[in-house]
Parts: structure tokens; C-alpha cells; sequence
């Protein structure tokens, strides 16, 4: 049978490899990509919590679920400012390499 | 999931890894649909493979960019972050592997979840109203910094 160990693993492993990506890529559109694979690493464990622990009624706690749908709301939010930053960026630089842009002045 | 997962992070091109997240994001979905919860599946579907993912190719599509290089890769950062991410990966197995709750299998429902919209709705709208306005608040001030970033300055 599948345990609630299980999710809780292919989480931390989904966690790892997108803090991985943070820490090895050096392209700014796959440091982002690596943020939503963590994002959703977590949106994985509170799933599986939320269904783990019954509510009174026998149905899987809302609660987590209503959480989840404020990370996925934070998350999109996020990405559209992190993309319009890197156009932003990438008008003035002409490169999304992290090494590239080490100066905060204009 | 997991492959594809790691493929985000391993490919060279970048619409590639964009390809390989929407691939992921599917099998996340199907991963919630497994436990029953099927609005927050739909949502993933909807927000992550469809929106999100599509705001990510748009913007690799619009800078044009191409593979990375083969440029030389610093050995010693390279190594650090995978120590790092490896180090990470062991605490959790170990964490998971001593909770004790993590060995059990999940308690059947007692009723059917087809109504789990309705059902976070109401939660959404009685114990978490004030979050969700703040929500709404932080939607609107992201798109008035996207439309202020993006736009081009008068010269």
C-alpha cells in the first residue's frame, strides 16, 4: 500500500532537485523554474497531509487545499513579476546570466 | 514526474526544461488527483501547465535565447550545490523515516469528495475571507509592477 511516507519522499526529492537548480543553473528562466518545482514540492506534502488527517466528517481537511490555492495564487503572482523583471533585464543587459549582472547600478 | 523534474534542471536549452516542467506539473496534478483532490489537480492544470507555462515559453520565445554554451564549468560551485542539495535530500529521508505516522497508509473517506469545490469555497469565503481579499490586494499590485516594469521608458 501506498503510506503517506511515500508522497512525503517524491516531495523532499522534487524540494531537492529544484534547489539544486537554484544552486547549479546559472540561467535566470531555470532558476525560476526551479522556485515553482519547490513551490509545488510543497503544495505535494500538503496534499497529502490534508488527506491523511480526516476531518470529523470523513473528508480529507480542507484547510491544506484552501493553503495550497493561496501558494498557487502567490506562486502565479510571482512568476509574472519575476518574468517582467528579467525583460526588464534583459532590455538593458542583453543576457539572463546570474555571473552577467553581479553589479546592482545601472 | 520525478524525470522530468530533474530534466528542468539538466537540459541545456532552455525550451526544453520549459517543455520538461509542463510534463511534471501534469504528473503533480495527477499525484493530487490520487488523493482525492481533485479541484486542487484541476487548479495545477489550469494555473501551472496552462498559464504559467505559457508565460515562460513566451518570454524564452521573446529573448530569443539559445542553448547555453559549453562554457567551463566552476568544479568547486557545482560540487558545493549538489553537497548542499544532497545534504538536504538525506535529512529529509531521515525525518520521514523516523515519523512515525509516515509508515501508515491513508484512512479510506467516509464521503464522496466530488463536492470538494463547494466544500473550499465555503472555507475560502467564512474562515479565510480576510486572507483571500489580501490575496486579491497582492494580485492587483503585481499586475500594476508588471505593467510599470515592462514598459519602456520615455526617452
Amino acid at each position: 500500500m501506498i503510506t503517506l511516507g511515500d508522497y512525503l519522499i517524491v516531495s523532499g526529492i522534487l524540494f531537492a532537485i529544484g534547489f539544486a537548480g537554484v544552486m547549479l543553473r546559472r540561467n535566470l528562466i531555470i532558476i525560476l523554474m526551479s522556485l515553482e518545482l519547490m513551490l509545488n514540492a510543497a503544495n505535494l506534502s500538503l496534499i497529502a497531509f490534508s488527506r491523511f488527517r480526516l476531518q470529523s466528517g470523513g473528508l480529507p481537511d480542507y484547510n491544506a487545499q484552501v493553503f495550497v490555492f493561496f501558494i498557487i495564487t502567490v506562486a502565479a503572482a510571482e512568476v509574472a513579476v519575476g518574468l517582467a523583471i528579467l525583460v526588464a533585464l534583459f532590455r538593458a543587459r542583453q543576457t539572463t546570466d546570474v555571473k552577467d549582472i553581479s553589479q546592482l547600478r545601472f | 514526474m520525478l524525470i522530468f523534474g530533474a530534466a528542468v534542471v539538466v537540459n541545456r536549452n532552455p525550451v526544453a526544461s520549459a517543455l520538461s516542467l509542463v510534463v511534471s506539473f501534469l504528473g503533480l496534478a495527477v499525484l493530487f488527483m490520487s488523493l482525492d483532490a481533485y479541484f486542487v489537480g484541476i487548479i495545477q492544470v489550469l494555473v501551472y501547465a496552462g498559464a504559467v507555462m505559457v508565460l515562460f515559453l513566451f518570454i524564452i520565445m521573446l529573448l530569443n535565447l539559445q542553448a547555453e554554451g559549453r562554457r567551463r564549468i566552476n568544479l568547486l560551485a557545482a560540487a558545493g550545490g549538489i553537497a548542499v542539495a544532497l545534504i538536504l535530500l538525506i535529512q529529509i529521508f531521515l525525518v520521514v523515516g523516523h515519523l512515525q505516522p509516515a509508515r501508515q497508509t491513508f484512512p479510506p473517506l467516509a464521503g464522496s469528495t466530488t463536492d470538494d469545490v463547494w466544500n473550499i469555497g465555503a472555507l475560502l469565503f467564512s474562515n479565510y475571507n480576510l486572507p483571500f481579499q489580501i490575496i486579491g490586494v497582492l494580485v492587483l499590485v503585481a499586475t500594476i509592477g508588471v505593467v510599470i516594469l515592462s514598459k519602456r521608458e520615455p526617452r
